[in-house]
């Protein structure tokens, strides 16, 4: 049997040419079938028998699924241990990202943490300092919730002009996944905090230890400590064993392989709440503490890396989210933002969660430049990039959350543009 | 205590008046051992601006320069100016307002601690929490001395560590998006000709820096 999907595709530069029509575009894409295995024929795994159970003790997607993969840019970082690698948002739907398909973002590679040697450490100022084991952490109460992760830099390259053509590129430092965890504030009665305990120090246990300063009102209102991902344990470069949840903020907060938390009076003002995730502003000065990841949405089919196929019925799909709270209204353009409607929400509306969008439209090859436009439930609305810029200039690397255009060719091909 | 923890909770909290639901303590689960002082010791490195954390020890920016050429300069370049796509350390003041702001230790970072803090969790890459506190000192006081922070014949220690002035101490200020950006939150946004008609002004093929990598591309659209 052989791998469809190894079928030749059009190279990038090739499409970009706009000389491939869509019978061009069509062709490569298309799955080709074997008439073998097409009615009226019968196709061989309807004869013969296939693995047995427990052949694949841990179960993979279809081995026709192979290029559904994270994906990483080499020229962004100066070496793999401190990079990030991006979600396959185009061959997602739904709401939940599967555990292997989460974008990465390490400092120091991943830590291989032998769970028997975990432990987490809780002090300051604090009337009991404590030390947790796994196991310990396990027998707690716990706690089931849904929520996005974005890196406070998704969409950082694009500040500047349309520049990677893919939403896998552009959006894909994001995941949606069901935690299960203890609240912090569980923890935190159990240590016992004095009446100055404003502010924690968290701290990885991975090999760039990274540490980020936290408010204790976040802290005691919907943060976890989170040791499993859609039911199953942490994966390594999730941070496995444990992890922090910080609801609805910026993923960098997010401390994997968490080791410690510190109480103290006042923030710590570390590396990565100084030199990065500040936002510098034209005036040359930068804003500091930008926790809250602002409403934002993306339209990841078609996108550059998903193409329109064929003529005629279109679904139209993507992905809304806010920091703040719930997604209220998603609404879509066809015509680069002049002309808008409401898009059709399905599944789960979640507080600081993915939301799932659809919009359907007839396709005959016209020209469209496709745009998504998230509004939450505190009324916000999701600014056109060119608004974003006005206030916040083009060089403040984090917090792009304007809204993105794709150029819709005659031939079905998708290109990540800027409008004017 | 009720077998039934979370129901006894849950039953309190129905039947009490607010005043005592207030008062109730939280429930301990015993569950966790005590840190002693010596398990703390080993694993709280991290350093305030104002000095909090800071460990024994000092080191010269001179004894700094020679561990820095030895450990740092491979990456961050013999002057800081970094190599390849490695943190630049040094250089940049003044660029901040700038179409390149080059954002450095002199030229961005508000405090000494944030350097300290960093590179005693995660330097030398790949050989983290490997320096002796008279070398995490030393190796500090140079990156200093590289952006014109301290003068050559200066020792960094807790003693010393208010004599040392950042230049961009006051660059940073609180988010203030929920006031400078309030434009954003509209409950009726423009749904009809909402603008003049779209030109497309920059398109990522000219650009032209996606991955080559053919499998990123699926068939099309579902």
């Amino acid at each position: 049997m052989t791998d469809k999907t190894d079928a030749p595709r059009p190279s990038r530069r090739r499409f970009l040419t706009g000389a491939a029509g869509l019978v061009a575009a069509g062709a490569a894409g298309a799955v080709h079938a074997d008439d073998a295995n097409l009615p009226p024929n019968v196709a061989p795994w309807s004869k013969t028998l296939g693995d047995g159970v427990a052949v694949r003790p841990y179960g993979h997607p279809s081995k026709f699924e192979k290029d559904v993969i994270r994906r990483d840019v080499q020229w962004l970082t100066a070496t793999r241990e401190s990079s990030v690698s991006f979600t396959p948002l185009h061959e997602l739907d739904g709401i939940i990202t599967p555990n292997g398909l989460c974008f990465e973002r390490h400092h120091g590679g991943i830590a291989e943490i032998d769970p028997a040697d975990y432990r987490l450490m809780i002090h300051g100022l604090v009337d009991k300092p404590l030390i947790f084991t796994l196991e310990d952490l396990k027998r707690l109460p716990r706690v089931n919730r849904i929520y996005f992760l974005e890196c406070a830099a998704n969409s950082g390259m694009e500040w500047r002009g349309a520049q990677l053509n893919g939403c896998q590129y552009t959006h894909g430092m994001i995941h949606s996944v069901m935690y299960t965890g203890v609240p912090l504030k569980l923890l935190l009665d159990q240590v016992g905090v004095k009446p100055n305990g404003k502010w924690l120090l968290v701290e990885g246990g991975d090999a760039s230890g990274l540490d980020r300063s936290l408010p204790m009102e976040k802290a005691l209102d919907d943060c976890l400590i989170a040791y499993r991902m859609n039911g199953e344990m942490l994966r390594p470069e999730q941070g496995y064993p444990v992890r922090l949840v910080v609801p609805g903020w910026q993923g960098n907060i997010w401390i994997k392989w968490l080791r410690r938390i510190e109480v103290g009076d006042q923030p710590w003002y570390t590396r990565e709440e100084t030199s990065k995730y500040t936002d510098l502003m034209p005036n040359g000065k930068a804003r500091k503490f930008t926790f809250v990841m602002d409403a934002k949405s993306v339209i990841t089919s078609p996108s550059p890396q998903a193409p329109i196929k064929k003529k005629g019925f279109l679904v139209i799909s993507g992905l809304a989210w806010s920091g703040r709270g719930k997604i209220a209204r998603v609404d879509v353009s066809l015509d680069g933002g002049r002309n808008w409607r409401a898009a059709k929400i399905d599944g789960p509306v979640l507080d600081k969660s993915l939301v799932r969008f659809y919009a359907e439209t007839e396709w005959n090859g016209e020209p469209l430049l496709l745009q998504s436009r998230a509004m939450d439930d505190t009324g916000y609305v999701q600014p056109s990039k060119n608004d974003l810029r006005a206030i916040r200039g083009v060089n403040s690397i984090y917090h792009n959350n304007g809204i993105q255009t794709w150029s819709v060719k005659a031939n079905g091909e998708v290109e990540n543009v800027e409008v004017g | 205590m009720s077998r039934w923890v979370n129901l006894a909770a849950a039953l309190s909290l129905t039947l009490a008046a607010p005043a005592l639901a207030q008062s109730a303590k939280p429930h301990n689960y015993g569950i966790g051992t005590p840190a002693t002082p010596q398990q703390i010791a080993g694993w709280n490195i991290d350093v305030r601006p104002d000095g909090e954390g800071l460990p024994p020890g000092k080191g010269s920016v001179k004894d700094g320069e020679k561990l820095y050429l030895e450990r740092c300069a491979a990456c961050h370049g013999e002057f800081g100016e970094s190599a390849g796509r490695w943190p630049q350390l040094a250089q940049g003041k003044g660029t901040l307002a700038s179409n390149d702001p080059v954002k450095t230790v002199g030229s961005y970072f508000p405090y000494a601690s944030s350097v300290f803090d960093y590179v005693r969790h995660a330097m030398p890459f790949g050989d983290a929490q490997s320096l002796t506190n008279d070398e995490l000192y030393a190796v500090v006081a140079f990156v200093l001395n590289l952006n014109d922070i301290v003068d050559d014949k200066f020792v960094l220690s807790k003693e010393t560590w208010n004599q040392v002035k950042m230049p961009n101490v006051d660059g940073f200020y609180n988010d203030d998006r929920e006031t400078t950006e309030k434009a954003f939150w509209n409950k009726s946004p423009c749904m009809k000709d909402c603008r003049a008609p779209v030109k497309i002004t920059g398109h990522a093929s000219v650009i032209d820096v996606t991955p080559d990598d053919k499998t990123a591309r699926k068939g099309g659209v579902e």
